[in-house]
């Protein structure tokens, strides 16, 4: 089975946030980066899969030079060769056009991406990407087997409920966080990712024009929608003050 | 004025209440509102929808839409929206609107404008970006129609009124051939054994406990506090907490009188399984964590040094 799995890097989870000077981006100066979870949930998936089924892993990013090194990450946690598309912010119809792409150029059996990025939040790239290949997909996918004609996914829906879905190949399936262990990136695959190759190309390269479909006009901090008290102080009176206003502001105690 | 075409999700013989709230952010796109119902009986949510201030109910109905697949969806919308060209496609952003819009809307050469939550003139549209941490204003640029979904709990209900709108039934072309998936009835993850929708007072634990071996921390504070404990996705997937104390939307929703969010930092699927919460309580170390717009009363700090003393304080009341 090939599996393309696509990566994209994102802000890491504890970084300051600001946003740029223009207003309508985040200010990369300074800022650390990792690798959006739901792909490296989706990394696994893929991983997982090659080692029941045989086949090859290929971690695809689209994004700036940076992004090389969510590349990197993964071929030391496994993927055997990756391709980075080298482009600036693309909106999610413009990831999902290079994506198609490259599953088209590779022709892959299967792509693989996270459900959702925790930057933008589009939530929609693979199911984009499949509504351009032309394949099946499912989403929110926890298991992913092998089944006689394609694959068995196991998936959630809301509110505690799941479902099983059958799918013929070439396929795409989104990924949903927590389905199975993360695996890191050892020593010993650290080395080896040295010698595996990360190809580079441009969007241009694959004769695409991408034009946004979705201009971020403005970030913004969210309006409030509650009044919040910020309580204030070292934390026994912090504490002290919380009980108290619990006690007699909220009566919840 | 635009022309609004909205589809509806049915659960069970009635709308969600999700459907609902997206007829409400449709009449602010557009005068002319037509809603979509699918299924292979769609009377009753059509009739529900048809109360709603729209012009017209549309059912799109047939044996092949008994369950939903994203096949099945598309084939039977994607003849409507060519028919009927509407400026704007309005769906509530449920799971299974993001398994099947955006491959609708590539059909049109758009991607969806999804999870949106405030709609303004232009239209411009809001939606929640770096977890919730910050919102962008954003403006499609694509010939119309164009695709919107609208995050729960954004817009208000659709109030049903006495005037019912005309209801047409449509049998689009369908072919079982057409739809690739084998769909499983849905079941049940597993028993929920914690029924956290009853409890009044909840502690809820999120990634900044860092590891298993510091929930013991957690646990003296439930206790003092006489709490049922919860935790966040990230907590539960990484087995610290077992899952069936998930709050969120894909875990449980909740609404205890006391809400104390420990080191959650208020992702947006999180923050819709709690918002229904007397009162909140959020800790946290920065200061720009979304939880801090949902809570009544606010810490920032350090878990490690902030948790020991309530508990101390509650010991000591």
């Amino acid at each position: 089975m090939k599996i393309v799995v696509a990566i994209r890097q994102v802000p890491e989870r504890e970084a300051r946030l600001r946003v740029n000077a223009a207003g309508n981006a985040i200010e990369e100066e300074g800022l650390q980066f990792a690798t959006n979870e739901p792909d490296a949930y989706a990394l696994e998936h893929a991983l997982a899969l090659r080692a029941a089924e045989g086949g090859e892993v290929i971690a695809l990013s689209v994004g700036p030079e940076r992004t090389a090194n969510a590349l990197r990450d993964a071929l030391a946690r496994g993927a055997d060769r990756a391709i980075h598309v080298l482009a600036g912010e693309l909106d999610a119809l413009g990831v999902a056009r290079v994506l198609a792409a490259i599953v088209r150029q590779e022709n892959a059996d299967l792509l693989l991406a996270g459900l959702q990025s925790e930057d933008m939040g589009y939530g929609q790239t693979p199911v984009l990407a499949a509504g351009l290949l032309g394949v099946p997909h499912t989403t929110l996918a926890l298991e992913i087997t092998p089944a006689e004609h394609g694959l068995r996914v196991f998936r959630e829906l809301e509110d505690g409920w799941r479902q099983s879905v059958d799918l013929p190949l070439p396929a795409v399936v989104a990924v949903q966080a927590g389905g199975l262990a993360l695996s890191y990136a050892t020593l010993m695959g650290i080395k080896r990712a040295r010698t595996k190759e990360l190809r580079t190309l441009a969007v241009e390269d694959l004769g695409l024009a991408l034009e946004p479909a979705l201009i971020v006009e403005s970030l913004a901090p969210p309006a409030r929608t509650k009044s919040t008290e910020m309580l204030q102080g070292e934390p026994e009176q912090v504490a002290a003050a919380l009980i108290r206003k619990l006690r007699d502001e909220a009566h919840v105690l | 004025m635009s022309k609004v075409l909205v589809v509806l999700e049915s659960g069970g013989a009635s709308l969600t209440r999700a459907s609902f709230e997206a007829l409400t952010a449709a009449h602010m796109l557009g005068a002319h509102v037509t809603a979509v119902v699918l299924g292979a009986d769609t009377a009753a949510p059509a009739t529900a929808a048809a109360f709603c201030k729209v012009e017209r109910v549309v059912r799109l109905e047939h044996s092949l839409l008994a369950t939903y697949s994203a096949d099945g969806w598309i084939a039977a919308l994607e003849p409507l929206i060519r028919t009927e060209a509407p400026s704007f496609v309005l769906f509530p952003h449920s799971y299974q609107t993001r398994d099947f819009a955006p491959a609708l809307a590539v059909r049109f050469g758009q991607m969806l404008v999804s999870d949106v939550v405030t709609i303004a003139e232009g239209p411009v549209f809001t939606r929640p970006v770096q977890d919730g941490r910050l919102m962008a204003r954003c403006r499609m640029t694509g010939a119309e129609p164009g695709f919107i979904s609208v995050q729960a709990g954004a817009f208000a209900a659709a109030v049903p009124g006495d005037v019912a709108a005309p209801i047409t039934a449509l049998v689009p072309e369908l072919a079982a051939s057409a739809i690739r998936t084998t769909a499983s009835q849905p079941f049940r993850a597993k028993s929920v054994e914690v029924d956290l929708a009853s409890a009044t007072r909840i502690v809820s634990v999120g990634r900044g406990i860092q590891g298993q071996e510091n929930l013991p921390l957690i646990e003296a504070l439930v206790q003092a506090l006489h709490a049922e404990l919860a935790a966040s996705r990230p907590v539960c997937d990484a087995g610290w907490v077992s899952a069936d104390r998930q709050v969120g939307s894909s875990g449980q929703t909740v609404a205890p009188r006391l809400y104390l969010a420990v080191g959650i930092s208020g992702a947006t699927q999180h923050l819709q399984g709690m918002r229904g919460a007397s009162c909140i309580v959020a800790i946290n170390r920065d200061a720009s964590a979304p939880i801090f717009e949902v809570a009544d009363y606010g810490i920032v700090g350090d878990l490690f040094e902030v948790v020991p003393a309530i508990t101390q304080a509650l010991r000591s009341a």
